[in-house]
């Protein structure tokens, strides 16, 4: 495993307004990720997991505190280098899925790799070899609406793989599965983690995901409560 | 990136068949409508201009002065040879010569008495030459309440309620007497072969309608004529192109002060009609305005509601990198499309229907029986240039305004929100 930290997280406020005061929803977070963890932000609702993935994910910006995500300051990113980096070195999973509900499997997972502007001949490698690792060659043609929660989960993962990022923020990706399509996505996921050594980070409370963790940061009322490291 | 954008818009029916149809029957009604307005308000010009005022009107100077008298002495002379002019010179209209008198009508008994008498108005119209249209004009065939159109010279058609008071049919002889263009008494017998129904209270009361030969003979008017109407030949009066030709003829005659030198009127230059030419183009434009902003309100809501309805499409797009700018752009040449596609095709269709309703019209026959007003029986669409492209302004722009209101969510949308939104 690379040493290089992705991630470097220092004294990270975030702060909402609400009413005619503030929300604190994060409040002096420290956190360094390496290349290839697979690693997830733990807690209940409105402990801060989502609000940090947002801002690792460029989504957002801290209010106070620095977050640098592959050597970019998030805070002092303009809109469109934001955009930049996600294009080019952030996957995303949704709870949801959030396939494009007309096109092919094919074409949702090539979407990301047309605004990179790779060639078509490029296109078409890639987003096999993508739809190879999630085991989904055979639905090439298919719309979402023709797939299952699992298969649909699938797509997204290799819609967020395919143009190889560095980092791949999944956000309950296992909500809206049953057990064992559950247990297969992450299987899948951490195989990818582990060939590609693409680092996977998780905001999650559900016992199957945390179960897969390597790293385990539990957050509490928008603090590091703890953290567990695993080896497996 | 393009081929991917045109997949979706084939393959998502919301996205692109349903505006498209949104946007075509919108843009056809626009162009139906104003093209049935234009031809309604028109027609009530065009049946003044058929009976009376034509789209030109050629009297002499002094006629034209004292035209409210139809002073028949100040007549066109050599009016033949006028018409034949104005053929070769105005080829784009139609001219018809006219004699209107007045006189009275004297019916005998078998002894030769009056039997019953009354004042009559008279239109002298070619009704018997070949290729003639004045009684298509006048919709004179539709409107024969008894008997039949005049075959033969000597025969006149009469209205209805005059021969009733008259207490006169179909085959009767009648008398009529008056004075000739030089001011002496003139009678001449007719036979009455028809009567009809003009639909108008003045007409009804005491019209007479004769060949033109016949008025000739009856007014000494051998190669006379009170007036030459000209008549665009596509059936609908132009105001612009009337007043071009009618300066062109006047610029002959500038110099020529002689009191029976013609001279040129269009329809707008005669009595109130220009007023009500001005009103009517008014009438049409404002209540087509009316319905441009209805259409465009609903266009515009149906681009709000496309955009809208693509709000978690368009938030995972932005999650996977792509620039707001570049998502707003992207709607809005779909718009763009989807506004061209459908005012193209709404134009088309609407021109369709309007060019069928101005070919064969609206008969509204049935719904004018005992109307007193001087109306057309059968109601056409005028399709005008403008027709060509109002469809655009609900069509196109409204559409691309609408979709460019819900894109400006795609701005204001904070994509620290994203995450949450693309929850379902």
């Amino acid at each position: 495993m690379d040493n290089s930290p992705i991630i470097e997280i220092e004294k990270l406020v975030k702060k909402f307004p609400m009413g005619r005061g503030e929300f604190t929803a994060l409040n002096g977070i420290d956190l360094r990720f390496k290349q290839g963890e697979f690693a997830g932000l733990i807690g209940p609702s409105g402990s801060g997991k989502t609000t940090l993935l947002n801002i690792i994910g460029s989504l957002d910006v801290p209010s106070s505190g620095t977050a640098v995500v592959m050597g970019r300051t998030i805070e002092n990113l303009t809109a469109r280098e934001s955009a930049k980096l996600r294009k080019e070195s952030l996957g995303f999973i949704f709870q949801s899925y959030n396939l494009l509900a007309v096109h092919t499997v094919y074409e949702n997972v090539e979407f990301p790799l047309l605004l990179l502007n790779y060639t078509a001949s490029e296109r078409k490698k890639m987003v096999s070899d993508a739809l190879e690792w999630v085991g989904l060659t055979e639905k090439i043609k298919s719309k979402p609406p023709q797939l299952s929660g699992g298969e649909c989960q699938r797509v997204a993962i290799a819609r967020a793989m395919v143009k190889r990022p560095s980092l791949v923020l999944a956000d309950e990706p296992t909500a809206n599965l049953d057990t064992a399509n559950s247990h297969n996505i992450l299987k899948t996921m951490e195989t990818l983690n582990r060939e590609l050594k693409t680092t996977f980070l998780f905001a999650t409370h559900d016992d199957k995901v945390i179960s897969y963790l390597r790293r385990k940061i539990f957050l509490l009322d928008g603090k590091v409560d703890k953290e567990e490291i695993t080896s497996n | 990136m393009i081929k991917f954008l045109i997949k979706g818009l084939i393959r998502d029916k919301s996205r692109s068949r349903i505006p498209l149809i949104v946007v075509s029957l919108g843009v056809m009604l626009t162009v139906l409508l104003h093209a049935y307005l234009k031809g309604f308000m028109g027609d009530t010009i065009e049946t003044n201009a058929r009976f009376s005022t034509g789209h030109v009107k050629v009297m002499t100077k002094a006629y034209s002065e004292n035209s409210d008298q139809k002073p028949n002495d100040l007549a066109l002379l050599n009016a033949s040879a006028i018409r034949d002019q104005l053929g070769k010179q105005f080829p784009q209209l139609d001219w018809a010569e006219r004699i209107e008198f007045g006189g009275l009508i004297d019916v005998p008994d078998s002894n030769g008495e009056t039997r019953s008498q009354g004042p009559a108005f008279g239109i002298g119209l070619d009704l018997l030459t070949q290729g003639t249209r004045e009684s298509e004009r006048l919709n004179l065939v539709k409107s024969l309440v008894r008997g039949n159109m005049p075959k033969k010279q000597g025969e006149i058609l009469i209205s209805d309620e005059f021969a009733k008071k008259l207490r006169i049919n179909p085959g009767d002889r009648i008398t009529f007497i008056g004075s000739t263009m030089n001011n002496s008494m003139t009678i001449y017998n007719l036979t009455l072969s028809g009567t009809i129904s003009f639909g108008n209270e003045i007409l009804d009361r005491g019209a007479i309608i004769t060949d033109l030969q016949d008025a000739r003979n009856a007014l000494d008017m051998q190669d006379a004529t009170s007036e030459i109407l000209g008549f665009f030949r596509d059936g609908f009066y132009n105001n612009k192109s009337a007043l071009s030709i009618a300066a062109t003829f006047s610029s002959t005659y500038k110099s020529n002060n002689d009191d029976f030198a013609p001279v040129m009127l269009t329809l707008s230059q005669q009595g109130s009609m220009g007023q009500y030419v001005k009103m009517s183009d008014y009438w049409a434009n404002y209540i087509a305005l009316v319905f441009i902003i209805a259409m465009s309100l609903v266009l515009w809501n149906a681009g709000l509601l496309g955009g809208l309805r693509r709000y978690g499409e368009f938030g995972v797009r932005l999650a996977m990198g792509e620039e707001k700018g570049h998502v707003f752009r992207t709607l809005i040449y779909e718009s763009i499309l989807i506004g061209i596609a459908g005012s193209v095709a709404g134009t088309l269709a609407g021109l369709f229907f309007a060019w069928l309703i101005q070919k064969y019209g609206i008969d509204i026959s049935g719904m004018m029986k005992g109307s007193t007003l001087m109306m057309p029986s059968v109601i056409r669409a005028q399709i005008t240039p403008s027709d060509y492209y109002l469809g655009f302004i609900p069509g196109l722009v409204s559409t691309v305004v609408g979709t460019m209101l819900s894109g400006t969510g795609i701005y204001r949308r904070q994509t620290a929100r994203l995450f949450r939104e693309l929850e379902a």
